[in-house]
């Protein structure tokens, strides 16, 4: 059974989050791998602080109140503020009709309307932008943004909604709550982390997105960084910059932190789950449906279509390049290795926020997220510093420190996911088999990897889905000569090599939809997975 | 668990073919080149270079103040041999700090002297031209501005566009301010500014597209992009045309491309090598005779075999070089008026 409940009124139940007087302390070993990994994320912020404090705190304040700046600040927070609100309505209203209705074909549409999050925010807006010049600025920046992200809020919303209990929403039917009103106030509050955890993710994201911006000619802070990079050669005041980013990094987590209060989720019974009865949408079901082609047809008909479009439409092919093939190659590869080394160094950090919840495991980890309000660049100049100044530029644009580099950008989404199967693993199994005398060691790796293990090839997924949408840090950093999916479409698209560019959109979007299927189709099978006899 | 060992699985081997990606140089020489030109530009000159000369150029393309930020970033350890810059400003930048090695008197000589370093740290290899994109349906070529202080003339409000920060835009700044002054300079931001209201683009791609597509009236934008445009999207598909100011008017303004030598370099002969193919008949040739590129030769003594005015016949204003500098003077002002 899960209850929902706040730290004042909490039942001395028994669950897998922490609870009082179970919480053992963290052996030294995953605080010590937990602190590595946050020293590792933060240093690009030491970076950060180091340049700006180079360049003097006179000139620091003239270019952060400089005119522009007020112009900047409108246009980030009314995007972040507008298509968080509608990622949250859209992939909570999304995940709800698929987990929790008869909605025909669900399992289809339990897939294709998470593809969209492994096309690239620019490849949506090249789609977009290059067939209509409707989309452009404000507007054009919402819809494509919203279109590309809601993913982050659907795939959260839907594990949660899978895997909590439905007796809760049954209770309050029995006890004469209209259907809206227990979706409302059932529904909805259980799946209040899931939806919260999404929005934080999609404003971080919003934050550094760089890509998708500039080809819509829609100013932001993270594209005015750019524009120092591309016209001032002042580093200094990229990173002043930066900092402001920062900040509203860290008003978003805080808000998170306060939006969620102590409130959590407990759960009495993990074990014991059952599928839930499903809503019958009746007379909805066509308009809903429709809603769900429309979404689909926008987020991925769209780029797709156009990719395809300006394939055969595109003119001379003319612009040398490598071929799709070996960017292709090299991207997956990249990817892959990356998103291992994340989902690896999340693992501890998870552990040590879950099961050992101290003040001290839960900075460290929230510490972590602010990383993605930092623009690659930025992570890619960070990490260029210090091997310049430590390491004798020691492995500088080889492919080790870039997969290194892709592993600290994302490694955020790597935690979400294996967090998240982490606050399900109960606990109490670990302990029952360390009481038939396993070894800690044992217990790890017959136990827990195997509970977790369907959250780390989630983990897994996320991080290479947006490595292989990777741009700015991959042009920093890649070896000299190669190009990955990212790069060499980038640059047959700021050419206007429309025709070359669309070869490469499709490829990402391939390369990427085996891993959004195995997402998804992990989120779906969560209830079974918890229900089997362990 | 079996889903948890695949992914272990992957990993490892992931991990150990990677082991066997190096950059794939083989033994013999190669040369890095940051590239901050157009592709098509560069492209055919490298293998022209490498059909020559049989060393390999490894080309790593970015915005060229990227790659010089790079290289600023990366010091004495810069992988990079040769930079080649779409502007000089980002060659005089690079050259301020005492980045760049001294480029051989012999290269040097073959591009009239007004368009190299004026301390000789870089080589001039092609150039272009400001010019203005219209398009004939929203406005005829007779109500275009012939000066570039009309620009922010309040006639033109809504119709013009153009790209703040572009590095091809900067030079036109900075030569209304050596015309004009600081204060002037500033006022003519300002009303540009408001004209182009929305219209204030990341890039010159953006200006000539959307002047084609009818978005905008007109824009400010190099020569080249509209020819490079017209290649690509076919005749049929123009709806637009260019158009000069007025010779010698502070906004007719000579862009010059050049190539420069890093100090760093452990490839000094090689890379001067690749500097001289640049400026060499060869190497001007292939720029002249381009379909993709559209900017103008300027050394050895090559003119351009494109449907362009001719480059001896153009009427720049007189604004050099060493007056471009790198360009601080423009951002400085462009900030002070909030475009950048």
């Amino acid at each position: 059974m899960t209850i929902t409940t706040t730290a004042s009124q909490q039942s001395p139940a028994v669950g897998p989050e922490r609870l009082p007087g179970r919480r053992s302390r963290p052996p030294w070993v995953l605080l010590a791998a937990s602190a590595v990994v946050a020293v590792v994320l933060l240093a690009p912020l030491v970076f950060l602080l180091i340049e700006a404090h180079g360049a003097g705190i006179e000139t620091v304040r003239h270019l952060i109140w400089r005119p522009l700046t007020a112009t900047l600040l409108w246009n980030t927070v009314q995007l972040t503020v507008v298509v968080t609100a509608l990622c949250a309505v859209i992939g909570t209203l999304a995940a709800w009709c698929v987990e929790r209705t008869d909605l025909p074909g669900r399992h289809i549409w339990a897939v294709l309307v998470v593809v969209p999050f492994a096309i690239p925010d620019f490849v949506v807006s090249f789609g977009w932008a290059s067939l209509s010049t409707w989309v452009q600025g404000f507007r054009g920046a919402v819809l494509v943004t919203t279109l590309a992200v809601y993913p982050l809020v659907y795939l959260p919303v839907a594990a949660s909604l899978r895997g909590a209990d439905p007796g809760q929403e049954e209770v309050a039917r029995s006890l004469g709550l209209g259907r809206i009103r227990t979706f409302g106030r059932v529904t909805l509050r259980q799946a209040r982390g899931a939806i919260l955890g999404g929005c934080v993710l999609v404003a971080l994201v919003i934050l550094a997105e760089y890509g998708a911006f500039e080809i819509l000619g829609y100013r932001t802070f993270t594209t005015e960084i750019f524009t120092e990079f591309q016209d001032s050669f002042n580093v200094a005041a990229a990173c002043a910059l930066s900092l402001v980013l920062v900040v509203f990094g860290l008003v978003v987590l805080g808000g998170d932190a306060a939006a969620r209060g102590r409130s959590r989720v407990v759960r009495t019974g993990p074990m014991a789950q059952r599928a839930n009865q499903r809503h019958r949408l009746g007379r909805a079901t066509i308009p809903v449906l429709l809603g769900f082609a429309a979404l689909v047809g926008l987020a991925l008909g769209v780029p797709i279509g156009s990719s395809v479009y300006w394939m055969f439409e595109g003119g001379a092919h003319a612009l040398s390049g490598v071929s799709v093939v070996d960017a292709g190659w090299h991207t997956a590869l990249y990817s892959a290795v990356a998103a291992a080394l994340a989902t690896g160094l999340a693992l501890p950090v998870a552990l040590l926020a879950v099961r050992h919840g101290s003040r001290v495991g839960r900075i460290l980890e929230r510490s972590t997220y602010l990383v993605l309000a930092m623009p690659g660049v930025m992570i890619a100049f960070a990490l260029s510093y210090f091997l310049e100044r430590y390491a004798n530029s020691f492995a500088y644009q080889t492919a080790p420190v870039l997969i290194a580099a892709y592993a600290i950008l994302f490694f955020p989404l790597a935690l979400v996911g294996v967090r998240a199967s982490v606050a399900y693993a109960p606990i109490r199994l670990e302990e029952v088999a360390r009481s038939l005398g396993q070894g800690r060691l044992a217990v790890f790796a017959r136990v827990t990897l195997p509970l977790v293990g369907p959250g780390l090839a989630a983990a897994f997924c996320l991080v290479f889905l947006a490595g292989v949408t990777e741009l700015t840090a991959t042009l920093i950093l890649v070896p000299t000569g190669v190009q990955t999916l990212a790069t060499q479409f980038w640059s047959y698209e700021q050419n206007l090599s429309y025709g070359q560019a669309a070869p490469f959109a499709l490829v990402m979007i391939l390369v990427a939809a085996g891993p959004s299927y195995v997402l998804s189709r992990y989120f779906d099978r969560l209830p079974s997975r918890a229900g089997r006899p362990t | 668990m079996r889903r948890w060992s695949a992914v272990l699985a992957a990993s490892a081997l992931a991990a150990s073919l990677l082991a066997g990606c190096g950059d794939g140089s083989g033994s013999g020489l190669s040369i890095t080149l940051y590239n901050g030109q157009h592709e098509q530009t560069t492209d055919s000159l490298v293998a022209g270079f490498e059909k020559a000369t049989g060393i390999t150029v490894n080309v790593r393309n970015d915005d060229e103040d990227t790659l010089a930020d790079e290289i600023v970033t990366e010091r004495s350890h810069s992988p990079a041999d040769v930079i080649y810059a779409e502007n000089s400003p980002a060659l005089e930048y690079l050259q301020g700090k005492g980045l760049l090695a001294a480029v051989d008197p012999s290269t040097l000589a073959d591009t009239p002297s007004q368009y190299d370093s004026p301390q000789g740290d870089w080589v001039g290899v092609s150039a272009r031209v400001s010019v203005l994109i219209y398009n004939p349906s929203l406005i005829s070529e007779s109500q275009l501005p012939t000066s570039v202080l009309q620009l922010a003339d309040p006639q033109y409000h809504g119709k013009l566009a153009f790209a703040a920060g572009e590095t091809d835009f900067q030079p036109i700044v900075t030569s209304v301010v050596r015309t004009y002054g600081q204060t002037e300079a500033v006022k003519w931001l300002e009303g540009i500014k408001a004209n182009a209201g929305s219209h204030v683009y990341p890039d010159n791609e953006t200006i000539a597209d959307n002047v084609n597509r009818g978005l905008v009236a007109f824009g400010v934008v190099n020569q080249y992009y509209w020819y490079r445009m017209r290649s690509e999207i076919t005749a049929s598909n123009m709806h637009s045309d260019i158009t000069y100011f007025a010779p010698r008017d502070p906004g007719y303004v000579i862009d010059v491309s050049g190539a420069a030598i890093l100090k760093a370099s452990k490839h000094q002969a090689a890379a001067q090598r690749f500097l001289a193919f640049l400026v060499s008949r060869a190497g001007q040739e292939i720029i002249a005779n381009s379909t993709l590129s559209y900017e103008y030769p300027i050394a050895s003594g090559v003119t351009t075999a494109q449907p362009e005015t001719p480059f001896d016949q153009l009427q720049p204003n007189s604004i050099t070089i060493a007056q471009l500098g790198d360009g601080s003077t423009a951002i400085a002002l462009l900030q002070q008026a909030g475009l950048l």
